[in-house]
């Protein structure tokens, strides 16, 4: 990993926010580090009151680390005020000028840089173009819809062409089907400009679809840190693999620790591989996770690792979920896409066995 | 359920046209006298002697009335003026620090002259600038000017603060992020948007001022009579229809002034 000062856009090292004092201290931010690439989209996925709004403001300078650095392309920038730090935000509730129009709101940011007239002119066509504004470059704020309001945000904040774009949560406030058009329309701002995003969501799918790499966080630190592959097929901890998609959490003792993989023993005496999370050397009991659709429904006996008794089948469309309730007693879901092809088969009370596809386990770290 | 609900209608509890009335009557009455008689030709108060402008042709050619009428409206304007941006800053002081203990004793303490009768803040005031006259030896409107500001600051500060509480902190961060220093971001978003209740603000200490009797009988050096205090003085001589002209002169302005605001008002969103 590039980790030399300067190679990155952001560095947060090693850095704590305390509000509040004495016995009602609130630590929001628990020693955090991590380093946002260049171009990167970064996000910041965690369930409310993670710490991941606060780390986005403490880049911003709307608050200050009570401990530690943030580094914009190596340079300490915690101790500055915003309006020093050439970082601009995308807000929840966009914030535009209810007294501006489209287009004074745009200019804004580049006229309190002191940019000649011209210039400012040029570069709000180009941004009222880059957002697909330009015949409502006049309207105040108040007469355009929730959706032209986020696009406006948008161009206001990348205007003053920032090193860094942070957005928080900005697309929360939208109707599902405009929200998965500005996911798109994002993620296209995001390569044509080549800024660095940094993108704050509590939504799991929103992460996984537009990020480059992901961080995920609770109760104030960040757990893992990974592409949304990585962080779907190898959580590295419970509660990332619970927080982000289904899972299938199994106790299993450790056999064997080879490279990055260990071989483990299921309850029901069956051996799979599982992949060990980096720098952690499992012994003993563990916990395996394996998603729900990783694994198959197979005759018993047939190469199965598990056992069971199916509880429920669960029709969905797209796919069927089969509840197992394995005889540990632990309950398992598999599931699998339905085809026209696809046979009926079982139904709730019959035995079945589950097959785990190979490499699909993965072992956690707690 | 209907019924039901027309039942908790207050306009159909009984007797409430009856206290509506009664309550239009007891407000409008007195005023809509007031200003018949300003119109009335007589020399008596309450002797109808047909339409005329005469006394408000008398009262504008009274050099007293003039006078008053000038230091009244100079008064208000100095007083709604310095008011408006003492309170304006205490505002921003009180909404745009975090809370910390002894807020609501600062509150309290600019909200003051709401609470202390008048008639206790005029002999103090009364007692004090008479000190300072003897001291200084100037006897000018500044007393005046002060002793108004100082009762107009609450009355200006209410409207301002209750805009700012309800006006998104996020605005005034957005202006921060987007480069503007705290003073640039004051001019470009907080105080344009604070316009309206500024404008209020001022409207209202102005009416407070132009208005005052009390402090201003205590305070007033020989001379210095504002209108209210001529007409008081008027009605304890004889008494001039005059004054039931200068009334209804006044009433027209601040009718003018509501309304002018509300239009202004109402044309922001």
């Amino acid at each position: 990993m590039p980790d030399q000062p300067g190679s990155n856009a952001i560095d947060v090292r090693s850095v704590r926010k305390v509000f509040g004092a004495g016995e009602y201290a609130v630590t929001a931010l628990d020693t955090v580090s991590v380093s946002i690439r260049e171009n990167e989209f970064f996000t910041l996925l965690g369930p409310s009151g993670c710490g991941k709004t606060t780390l986005l403001r403490l880049i911003a300078g709307f608050e200050y680390p009570s401990e530690g650095e943030i580094l914009l392309y190596g340079k300490d920038i915690a101790g500055l005020p915003p309006h020093k730090r050439p970082v601009n935000t995308v807000f929840q509730s966009y914030a535009l000028f209810p007294h501006m129009t489209v287009a004074e709101n745009i200019a804004f940011g580049l006229e309190m840089l002191g940019r000649p007239k011209d210039e400012i002119k040029a570069r709000v066509a180009e941004m009222l173009a880059l957002v697909r504004m330009e015949n409502l470059a006049n309207r105040r704020t108040s007469q355009i819809s929730g959706g032209q309001q986020q696009r406006v945000a948008l161009a206001r904040a990348l205007a003053p062409q920032p090193k860094v774009l942070l957005l928080d949560e900005p697309l929360s406030a939208l109707d599902y089907k405009l929200r998965k058009g500005m996911q798109i329309e994002l993620k296209r701002l995001q390569h044509e400009t080549g800024i660095t995003f940094i993108f704050v969501t509590h939504d799991q799918e929103e992460a996984l679809t537009m990020s480059d790499r992901i961080a995920v966080m609770t109760a104030g630190k960040i757990l893992q840190v990974g592409s949304p592959r990585d962080i779907y097929d190898r959580p590295a901890e419970r509660f990332v693999a619970d927080f982000i998609g289904e899972s299938n959490f199994l106790e299993a003792e450790v056999v064997s620790v080879e490279n990055c993989r260990a071989t483990v023993r299921l309850s029901s005496g069956a051996e799979i591989s599982a992949a060990v999370p980096e720098g952690h050397s499992p012994s003993g009991r563990a916990t395996i996770v394996v998603r729900p659709e990783h694994a198959r429904i197979v005759p018993e006996g047939d190469g199965a690792s598990l056992h069971g008794t199916v509880e429920n089948v669960v029709y969905l469309g797209t796919d069927t979920h089969f509840h197992l309730r394995i005889d540990d007693g632990t309950l398992f879901v598999v599931r699998r896409q339905n085809s026209p092809d696809a046979a009926q088969g079982l139904a709730a009370g019959q035995r079945a066995g589950v097959a785990i596809s190979a490499d699909a386990a993965q072992l956690l770290r707690r | 359920m209907a019924r039901r609900q027309r039942a908790y209608d207050i306009r159909r509890q009984p007797g409430f046209g009856l206290i509506a009335l009664f309550t239009f009557f007891a407000l409008y009455l007195p005023i809509a006298a007031l200003v018949a008689y300003s119109f009335n030709a007589a020399d008596s108060l309450s002797r109808w002697d047909g339409l005329s402008l005469r006394w408000f042709i008398s009262a504008w050619n009274n050099q007293a009335v003039q006078d008053a009428s000038i230091r009244s409206l100079l008064l208000a304007t100095w007083a709604a003026t310095l008011a408006t941006i003492a309170a304006t800053m205490a505002a921003l002081a009180t909404t745009r620090t975090p809370n910390y203990p002894g807020l609501t004793f600062k509150y309290a303490f600019i909200n003051q002259p709401l609470m202390v009768p008048e008639i206790v803040t005029g002999v103090a005031l009364l007692i004090v600038f008479s000190r300072i006259k003897v001291w200084t030896g100037y006897t000018g409107m500044g007393y005046l000017i002060l002793a108004h500001t100082a009762f107009c600051i609450p009355f200006a500060y209410l409207p301002i603060r209750a805009r700012l509480e309800s006006m998104d902190l996020t605005l005034e961060r957005a202006a921060a992020d987007l480069y503007a220093t705290p003073w640039r971001a004051f001019w470009r978003v907080t105080l344009p948007l604070l316009r309206p209740a500024i404008i209020a603000g001022f409207m209202l200490a102005f009416v407070i001022s132009l208005d005052d009797v009390v402090i201003t009988e205590f305070v007033k050096s020989g001379g210095q009579d504002t209108l209210p205090t001529y007409m008081l003085g008027q009605l304890r001589r004889e008494t001039s229809p005059e004054i039931n002209a200068i009334a209804t002169v006044f009433l027209a302005l601040s009718v003018v002034l509501v309304t002018v605001f509300y239009f202004v008002n109402r044309r922001r969103p």
